[in-house]
């Protein structure tokens, strides 16, 4: 059994002026070194839960505990934003500095580290997203999944233990999609950082160790991807697609092609086919 | 059309004044603008333009750069060198047209203005043409940093210069899509009246504005994911540090002012 890092007991949240609870009573665990995606379509509360988990909202009612920490205080909150770093969705509007390595070390700096500890783990998160070469250059100048990777070097620069991504390639182009799922995917993998990766793209989340589908504020379904998609009636009645892949199996098993239920990708798919022969 | 604002003029290069602490060369500049005005005649102006325009050669950046900067200010010049010209009315007569008198003390006066707007200008073009403007932010904000003392925000100011210069290009190229999107439903940007021509930025500058701040909300946002809680002890990646350059530097600052007034004193005589 693993460590959990995220605890939610019964959490809530409420903006103020709306009567509807945007958080409807989530109860969850997240497992340290876990790759959890979240899905759901617009308005099914899982932004309002990502800034829930980094202290930029304070559940209105009910428990939540990051990293062994319940933010209390102020000082409870800065230290949960220093173990759960996030990045948001417009790559344009979260970086502060004119200049890639500043904004790299600008959350090291508000946490007032040395001058040479700052340098040595801008650097080193620099080259952790393959941006070395960058480290001059002006944020205007970078494509967006460049800015992307930036934000999550800033983000890395202040060795959280869990990364938050909120919707975080939802504006990019394929290719800058796929550069930022990888890289958050290779740390998750070598780095054991935690990754919550939100998103409205299924094939991302059927990427993920545990998938989590979001509705009303509420979790509706979870479980291992397969295991979600291959309730694709349930699924498509929550306004979300399921993959491809799995659409295709289903229309196959109707006209009579034994398949079985949890093929996702266009691989497996080539592999199950081929063994009809 | 948006693409060629520049933002300041920042001319990158690897002089020695390029190298100089920007504190040093704000330091600097004002005390070059102090200078200009302890110089009492012509001989003064003369070492001082010989100063600058020696620095302006050891840069690298073409001198055209320091005399396209003088464009703006030009009509400025003109203007105080006529109104000295016509209207100091002592010393002898040189002209005399209609009710316009030239004397040659006004001639004088005139030309000595003139030359000194024109040093002022050119000495804050030096600083401008060698220092990016964060590094000049970083300079101010260091600068003030003392004034904190008195509730002066240094650090909320430089940290609003330095936002803003980040997200100059951002709205330019904002405003340049927005202006497209208008131009593809048959808005008109670039003929009319002037008047006409105010109005039809109006749907240009709603958006833009609307959008300008729903980026700095998202940015709130981000600032404070990543533990920002305004100057108390922040520190700096890059600290600013003061090197020999910076002592010579200052050195030939005091002897430019000390051989300023050693002209004055020998004019006096």
């Amino acid at each position: 059994m693993k460590k959990t890092i995220i605890e939610a007991r019964d959490v809530c949240y409420k903006y103020d002026g709306t009567t509807a609870l945007a958080v409807d009573h989530v109860t969850l665990t997240i497992a340290e070194g876990e790759f959890l995606a979240i899905l759901g379509r617009n308005g099914s509360g899982k932004s309002t839960f990502a800034k829930l988990l980094n202290a930029l909202l304070l559940p209105t009612e009910g428990s939540l505990t990051v990293n062994g920490i319940a933010p209390a205080t102020e000082d409870d909150c800065y230290e949960i934003r220093k173990s759960c770093g996030m990045v948001f969705q417009n790559p344009d509007n979260q970086i502060v500095t004119t200049i890639v390595e500043e904004d790299c070390a600008f959350g090291l700096e508000n946490l007032g580290t040395p001058p040479d500890v700052i340098r040595s783990r801008v650097d080193e998160a620099l080259h952790s997203v393959g941006m070395t070469e960058y480290a001059q250059a002006s944020p205007a100048m970078l494509s967006g999944g460049q800015k992307q990777r930036v934000a999550v070097a800033g983000v890395l620069a202040m060795r959280p233990k869990i990364i938050v991504f909120d919707e975080s390639t939802a504006m990019l182009d394929p290719i800058g999609r796929r550069d930022v799922f990888a890289l958050a995917r290779r740390l998750n993998v070598e780095e054991g950082i935690t990754i919550v990766w939100i998103t409205h793209f299924m094939e991302e989340a059927a990427l993920a160790d545990r998938l989590i589908i979001m509705d009303n504020g509420r979790v509706a379904i979870e479980g291992e991807p397969r295991a979600v998609f291959g309730q694709t009636e349930r699924v498509m009645a929550l306004g979300l697609d399921v993959p491809e892949m799995m659409k295709l199996a289903a229309m196959l098993r109707e006209r009579g092609v034994s398949l079985p239920g949890n093929i996702m990708t266009v691989n497996e798919m080539a592999v199950e086919l081929c063994r009809l022969k | 059309m948006l693409k060629n604002i520049t933002l300041g003029q920042y001319f990158p290069g690897d002089s020695f004044i390029h190298r100089l602490d920007p504190r040093t060369k704000l330091l600097a500049t004002v005390a070059l603008i102090a200078i200009v005005f302890v110089a009492q005649g012509f001989s003064g102006f003369l070492l001082i333009a010989a100063f600058v325009v020696a620095c302006a050669v050891s840069t690298g950046i073409h001198l055209k750069f320091l005399i396209r900067g003088l464009k703006p200010i030009m009509l400025i010049i003109i203007f105080t060198f006529f109104l000295n010209l016509f209207f100091q009315t002592g010393g002898n007569e040189l002209v005399h047209i209609g009710f316009l008198r030239i004397t040659d003390q006004g001639l004088r006066t005139a030309a000595f203005m003139a030359t000194r707007l024109i040093l002022l200008v050119v000495c804050s073009q030096l600083l401008t043409l060698t220092t990016s403007p964060i590094a000049l932010t970083d300079g101010l904000e260091s600068l003030f940093r003392p004034l904190e003392a008195i509730h002066f925000p240094a650090h909320e100011i430089a940290m609003m210069m330095s936002i803003a210069l980040r997200f100059i290009p951002t709205l330019m190229d904002e405003a340049d899509k927005i202006m497209k999107a208008q131009k593809a439903r048959g808005a008109n940007f670039e003929t009319g009246s002037l008047v006409q021509r105010a109005k039809a930025m109006v749907p240009l500058l709603v958006p833009l504005f609307v959008g300008a701040f729903r980026r700095a909300e998202d940015l709130a946002l981000a600032m404070d994911a990543r533990c920002y809680r305004g100057g108390a002890g922040r520190t700096r990646m890059k600290q600013l540090k003061f090197g020999k350059n910076d002592l010579l530097a200052g050195l030939a600052i005091l002897l430019l002012l000390a051989a300023v007034i050693g002209l004055n004193a020998i004019k006096a005589f």
